[in-house]
């Protein structure tokens, strides 16, 4: 029997990398991987806290933010696609004209 | 009570409004596009082109909507005629206007005698009027423009006499200022023009503010507008000591304070002979039969408040016997035609506000009526004139004109002899009345008189000068301006001679009972009006009482007096200006500094420059650079810099790169968190 504690831990580190990649990279793609790796890191809280409690209910919430991201992966890669092609790039710092 | 025809009492304010609307389209619609130089075909083509119709419409409905509250006024005051004196009194309340806690004002209009006369007189004479302007103004390029204004005023003029409070003719009172300076401005590419009418404007507010203020003190002291519940309560009110003389006294002079600016008194008369920039028309109308007799009737309406101050009373007559005399010498020495009667129209205001100052509503009300005939005839007579020489104004160039505007000399000449109170002429009737009640009523004394007669003395002479510089003599035209002079169209002597028929028989309304009486004529006039100032005013009846005692030779004495005075004025006129006209300029040679001093008004208007305009403009002048430029312009520029240089600090957050936005997401979640987790660890 693992200790909860871990679970939790590793959640923790799952969501700081991700928050991490999202803050600190220019990459349109890597920030949306590192989206899912937030969300991920969130699912095992959520499947951990289940198992711990006895409760399902964290399971179907892990299968719920699964879906969601799963969608949400592909409207952003639409998304990036069409930003591509617009502008040929996908680096954020680029993508400025909305400031001021 | 009576009723019936009379429910069409609203039609007669109404019928001008329509007339407004429906001038009002025209001109809007037909007319501006016409003169406006972006729509094609040069302005010249207006009027005589295809627009011409527009004209001819115009020329029916404006006349058509005044004579046809003409006739439903005379039809209202015929059936009010037919009631017993002491219900000759009729409200019709239209609609609640203002309704504000205790104060209520509805919009409701009175008939009774005091206010039939002046309805009659406004529609009668101001129909003449119209149906003069189509001739005069159809050289006119803004012919529908004018009437609009026209049939403005009369609606504003007959709502200013028809009110049943207040505060109602206080909308016609500004109603008809704000038509006088439209009219008076009406050439308003003429610099002069749009001076007079600013000037009648700004003068006549520091008129409306005493108006405005005697409103207030009125409902303060009655808790009402309206006439009827003010004057039945007046005096109840000073019998328990609500009303003392003193507020009376107050609410009276501020009134008076805006009679005397809406009816050109000293110390506010300065605007009327600048007036005379407007068309002729406008100045009969306005200038001298209407407009101008507002106040005079606002005093006549409110006698139950101004015989409760005898103060007032007696500033109002001196200001009155004062403003007669003054303007009237200076009408000797002008050369404009126009402006010569301007200070004519100042001059019998003056001898209105006597008759009332001295409590003789009655005969200040029948000169105002006798007034209005004869000195609309004068000033249309006198746009005929200038009609006929294509605009000249200056007397000193007219000269021998009675064979060639034959219609236009006589019933000018009527009008003279009217104004100059010849026996027979209406002008004798009423003046006569005044100089009579002047001496003989218990508010009244010699001093009065005296000064009235003279002033009498004047005006025959004036007007005798006027008439033998126009008409008589050789000609003194322009070779140019001669060989054009015309008698006017007959919508132009039509009026003239209906105008001249009432000036001369206009006085048998209201014989004195000192001639009438051995012929068993009654008093018309005064048996009709008797009825409002005896409700209003048993003290006024008392006066009457107290007159009687004077013998009636007394009366007849000083009449014969007044007769001669005015004979010698026209005799000295007829010497000056017919048998030696050389002598004048020998006169003003001879003093010059006195001739000088009348020529230039007194120099009043220069006084006025240098103690009021000057220093209101440099108090403007400085509250602009001071105040406005600085202080308020201070507060609102402040107010923006802060705004904008705050902005522009905080724009610099939105940088446009993602990361900085995800990080500040970032950074104001571990601040909730960490500060929710402060809360729970501390509890």
């Amino acid at each position: 029997m693992v200790e909860p504690s871990a679970y939790l831990l590793l959640s923790a580190i799952l969501f700081c990398i991700g928050v991490v990649g999202v803050v600190m990279r220019r990459n349109v793609l890597i920030i949306l991987m590192s989206v899912e790796l937030m969300l991920n890191g969130v699912n095992v809280a959520f499947v951990a806290a289940g198992s711990y409690l006895g409760d399902v209910a964290g399971g179907i919430f892990a299968f719920m933010v699964m879906t969601v991201a799963a969608a949400e992966a592909a409207v952003g890669l639409a998304l990036l696609i069409a930003l591509y092609r617009l502008k040929e790039t996908i680096d954020v710092t680029e993508l400025r004209i909305l400031k001021w | 009570m009576v009723s019936g025809i009379l429910d069409g009492l609203w039609l007669v304010p109404a019928l001008p409004l329509l007339g407004v609307v429906l001038n009002g389209i025209l001109a809007l619609f037909v007319e501006r596009p016409l003169l406006l130089p972006a729509a094609g075909p040069p302005s010249a083509a207006a009027g005589h082109g295809h627009g011409a119709s527009y004209r001819t419409l115009v020329a029916f409905i404006a006349p058509g909507v005044v004579g046809a509250a003409f006739v439903v006024a005379l039809l209202c005051v015929l059936s009010l005629a037919a009631a017993p004196p002491e219900g000759r009194i009729f409200v019709q309340v239209l609609f609640p206007w203002i309704q504000a806690g205790a104060f209520t004002a509805p919009v409701a209009f009175q008939l009774d005698p005091l206010s039939s006369v002046m309805a009659l007189v406004v529609t009668g004479v101001g129909f003449l009027i119209h149906v003069y302007s189509v001739g005069y103004m159809s050289h006119e390029r803004a012919f529908a423009r004018y009437f609009v204004y026209l049939n403005l005023f009369m609606f504003a003029m007959l709502i200013l006499v028809l009110a049943d409070n207040y505060l109602l003719m206080f909308v016609g009172w500004e109603g008809v200022g704000l038509c006088s300076y439209l009219l008076i401005g009406f050439w308003y590419e003429k610099q002069s023009a749009a001076d007079a009418g600013k000037k009648a404007f700004v003068v006549n507010r520091v008129g409306d503010f005493g108006f405005l203020l005697a409103m207030f003190l009125i409902f303060w002291t009655f808790g009402s507008v309206s006439y009827t519940e003010v004057f039945a309560k007046a005096p109840l009110l000073s019998g328990d000591g609500t009303l003392t003389t003193g507020l009376a006294t107050a609410i009276t002079l501020l009134m008076f304070l805006g009679a005397a600016g809406k009816s050109a008194q000293i110390p506010l008369y300065v605007w009327l002979p600048d007036a005379m920039e407007g068309p002729t028309p406008v100045s009969a109308l306005i200038h001298a039969a209407t407009m101008v007799t507002a106040g005079v009737y606002m005093i006549a309406r409110s006698s139950a408040l101004f015989l409760l101050a005898p103060d007032t009373m007696m500033v109002v007559a001196v200001i009155g016997a004062a403003t007669a005399i003054f303007s009237a010498t200076i009408g000797i020495c002008q050369t404009d035609i126009k402006r010569v009667l301007a200070y004519s129209t100042v001059s019998q205001l003056g001898y209105m506000f006597l008759a009332c100052g001295v409590g003789a509503f009655t005969a200040g009300i029948f000169h105002l009526t006798t007034h209005a005939f004869f000195k609309a005839l004068l000033f249309l007579g006198s746009g005929s004139v200038i009609h006929a020489l294509s605009g000249e104004q200056d007397m000193r160039k007219m000269g021998g004109l009675k064979k060639r505007v034959p219609v236009t000399f006589l019933t000018m000449f009527a009008a003279t002899l009217a104004i100059a109170g010849i026996p027979g002429f209406s002008g004798f009737f009423s003046k006569d009345e005044i100089l009579w009640k002047s001496f003989s009523s218990s508010m009244g004394s010699p001093v009065l008189w005296v000064v009235a007669a003279a002033a009498a003395g004047i005006t025959a002479f004036y007007m005798f000068r006027l008439v033998f510089l126009t008409f008589f003599g050789t000609s003194r035209m322009d070779p140019e301006v001669e060989k054009h002079v015309h008698e006017s169209p007959w919508t132009m002597t039509l009026p003239l001679s209906i105008l001249a028929v009432l000036s001369v028989i206009g006085g048998f309304l209201g014989i004195p009972a000192v001639l009438g009486g051995a012929f068993g004529v009654p008093n018309l006039f005064e048996g009709w009006l008797e009825p409002v100032f005896r409700r209003a005013a048993p003290a006024a009846a008392h006066a009457a009482e107290e007159a009687a005692h004077h013998s009636a030779a007394l009366e007849i004495g000083l009449m014969a007096l007044s007769v001669g005075i005015a004979l010698f004025g026209i005799g000295l006129a007829y010497f000056l200006y017919r048998a030696r006209t050389e002598k004048p300029d020998e006169i003003a040679r001879k003093w010059p500094t006195v001739y000088g001093v009348v020529f230039h008004k007194y120099y009043i208007d220069e006084f006025y420059e240098w103690a009021v305009v000057r220093r209101v403009v440099r108090g403007a002048d400085w509250l602009w650079q001071m105040f406005d430029a600085r202080f308020i312009d201070g507060i609102v520029d402040g107010a923006a810099d802060i705004v904008r240089s705050a902005g522009d600090r905080i724009r610099r957050l939105q940088g446009g790169i993602v990361g900085g936005y995800a990080f500040s997401l970032l950074a104001g979640a571990v601040l909730l968190v960490g500060y929710i987790l402060y809360r729970s660890i501390v509890q």
